[in-house]
């Protein structure tokens, strides 16, 4: 999933330092899961906007909503009535960067502000811990690796590694990070299937991922 | 002969080969080349100049090789995947062709956490493997990686490296072939202190026919003093220290502890000249440069030879 | 046991301090609460097991919470005893009421006159 994490509170603040009305919308969707930006996570941000407001003799008005999804647009379109009879300031998302995009393109006129840190496409560990596995190439090919993405937990997306800086499985960037072709390597080993590992892997085509513009897919047998 | 270096034709006539190496200062003045340089002429075959070591942004390597050329010192272009796509990389290796460099390492690059400017995209768009079937490539086929054929042809002698002590150990081997097969000609490797894992690495390449193919240069790097030891010991990823030489540096006064670190690194070289397969040396004394002519002459590597002009083409 | 403790403590009653949640106590302070505390069971001694750990990380978070909008984060605050504890928990009631009286009335009350507190 999309996991991402709420913003400093100091800048969520700033954010919406001028702002007297606003509507804080969550997500079902993945922040839900990764505890960012769910109906949960709506309501704790909203109490703790309005305790700063106070302290400061100053009021906020805050409607909360919390969406299926904020990355269809006919779950956007639920905000149209609230969004019409209230004179917002500003509407904020907690969903993932999406969200707040797609609320803007569907309302031009409105102020829209990301509450959250969008920040990788990952799993979780254990409960309350998510890491990094998956960099949206656009072309996967983790089946030669053992199914571990050198793309994305090597930090330097070596297609031959390991480089001379994997020392005790960790990487040289942060030993607590696990050196992903350590990992590849051992995987090999045990599936048998070293040998894959003795030739040269070529160049990746970058072309399918963002470096080459931002990407589409289109599905004519689903188009209505 | 592939490209026709100092280095290649020292190599190509049997000798035991020595490369220095050179870091480029961190500003625009080329006199801090010169000024080092001196120390390194006629000591060794060729020089390495290090690519942003580090990710710590210096003058680049190309015009400092290009500045050496110039002091009559033949260099080594160390090239890293860590800043350029392949687009700049294929045009940088041009560009040092036509600047009369010889000599290309080519390497992965120290994660840019590490340097100076953290807050950098990196690029790693080919890694060290594919760097060297890049070079190879335009040397061989006269190519670009997407089969453009070249106006002018470059000819590299490659080098690469490689750290055996690194993990996973059973590995590096294997991954010493690899850089053979995509095009490695040379290698010089981390530097050595035990002793002990680089001789069953060297053998274990030995064995596997490897050193015929390429020729590996042992990285050798003088401990200044006990507290250089320390902290490549604690802090310096993929390097192995044993204690035996803080031991040994710690029993001398503090004053005598770099004479005693040049004495380890001649012990070094007499051990690992006994090795089979080993083709050479790279000494790297970074800013202690003026010390280098004691370990290679301790080491009975003087005089450097010097090829004939009718050696190879 | 019928001993005295501070009448400005308002007991709010849950099966188990797990079931606390980061709303409850972050609502409290919204409300004008000038402190919250939550009384868990000794540590190990927790009848669902972890019930009172949890409480204990989310008091932790919305202690950082608070001070990251500028509240005293010492105004909510975990305590950990058994029920058999009578004299213990008059003793927290009066000294989480003296931290809070020295620290003031909440800077969100909108009376900003001592008053309630719930525990």
């Amino acid at each position: 999933m999309v996991v991402a994490e709420r913003k400093p509170m100091e800048e969520i603040l700033t954010m919406v330092a001028d702002f007297k009305k606003i509507l804080l919308t969550g997500c079902k969707g993945c922040v839900t899961v990764c505890n960012a930006g769910g109906q949960k996570e709506v309501g704790i941000l909203a109490s703790a906007l309005k305790i700063a407001r106070k302290k400061e003799d100053r009021e906020i008005e805050i409607d909360e909503i919390t969406l299926e999804r904020q990355c269809d647009p006919e779950y956007i379109d639920q905000l149209e009535k609230p969004i019409a009879t209230n004179h917002y300031d500003a509407v904020l998302s907690m969903a993932c960067s999406v969200g707040p995009q797609y609320i803007a393109k569907r309302f031009e006129d409105v102020l829209v502000f990301p509450v959250l840190n969008t920040t990788f496409i990952g799993g979780s560990l254990e409960h309350g811990v998510w890491a990094e596995f998956c960099q949206a190439c656009g072309s996967c090919v983790i089946h030669n690796f053992g199914s571990i993405c050198p793309i994305t937990r090597c930090a330097k997306s070596l297609m031959n590694g390991p480089c001379g800086g994997s020392s005790r499985g960790k990487c040289e960037i942060n030993p607590e990070t696990d050196c992903a072709w350590h990992l590849i390597y051992d995987r090999m080993k045990r599936l048998g299937r070293l040998d894959k590992l003795s030739t040269v892997v070529m160049y990746k085509d970058w072309t399918t991922n963002r470096d080459g513009g931002p990407r589409k897919i289109v599905r004519e047998d689903l188009k209505l | 002969m592939k490209a026709g270096s100092n280095l290649e034709k020292v190599l190509a006539a049997g000798h035991l080969a020595v490369t220095g190496e050179l870091g480029p200062p961190r500003g625009a003045d080329a006199e801090v080349i010169r000024h080092k340089a001196k120390y390194l002429k006629g000591l060794v075959d060729s020089v390495n100049v290090t690519d942003n070591q580090t990710s710590v942004v210096r003058m680049c390597s190309m015009a400092v090789c290009r500045l050496l050329l110039d002091m009559g010192i033949e260099p080594n272009l160390q090239m890293v995947c860590r800043d350029r796509n392949r687009i700049a990389i294929q045009s940088d290796l041009l560009g040092a062709s036509a600047l009369g460099i010889k000599n290309v390492l080519c390497l992965s690059g120290d994660h840019q956490k590490f340097g100076d400017h953290p807050h950098a995209k990196n690029v790693f768009d080919i890694d060290s493997m594919q760097l060297i079937a890049t070079v190879k490539k335009m040397r061989d086929e006269g190519k670009l990686i997407n089969d453009q054929a070249l106006e002018g042809v470059p000819k590299f002698f490659i080098g690469s490296a490689e750290n055996p002590f690194a993990d996973p150990f059973e590995f590096r081997v294997t991954r010493l072939g690899k850089k053979i097969a995509a095009g490695s000609d040379f290698l010089q490797t981390q530097c050595i202190y035990n002793m002990q894992k680089f001789r069953t690495w060297m053998q274990q390449s030995y064995d596997a026919g490897l050193t015929e193919k390429c020729s590996i240069l042992a990285g050798i790097t003088p401990l200044k003093s006990i507290g250089m030891a320390r902290y490549m010991q604690k802090f310096v990823p993929g390097l192995d220290v044993p204690d035996s030489y803080i031991n040994r540096l710690k029993g001398v006064d503090k004053k005598l502890q770099g004479a005693e670190g040049i004495k380890i690194a001649i012990e070094q070289i007499q051990e690992i000249k006994e090795m089979k397969g080993i083709a050479g040396f790279h000494v790297m004394a970074i800013e202690w440069e003026e010390h280098v002519e004691k370990i290679v002459s301790g080491a009975g590597l003087l005089p450097r030879p010097v090829p004939s002009a009718e050696q190879g083409s | 046991m019928r001993l005295n403790y501070p009448s400005n403590v308002k007991i709010i009653n849950v099966p188990c301090t797990g079931r606390v949640d980061i709303l409850h106590l972050l609502k409290a302070i919204e409300d004008g609460a000038d402190g919250v505390y939550v009384a868990g069971c000794l540590e190990g001694d927790c009848h669902y097991l972890t019930g009172n750990l949890k409480a204990k990380k989310r008091v932790a978070y919305v202690k950082k919470l608070l001070g990251e909008v500028g509240l005293e984060p010492e105004r909510v605050e975990m305590h950990n005893l058994s029920a058999a504890q009578g004299t213990r928990f008059a003793e927290i009631a009066r000294e989480f009421t003296t931290r809070i009286r020295d620290l003031g009335p909440s800077p969100v009350r909108t009376d900003k006159k001592p008053g309630h507190m719930a525990a």
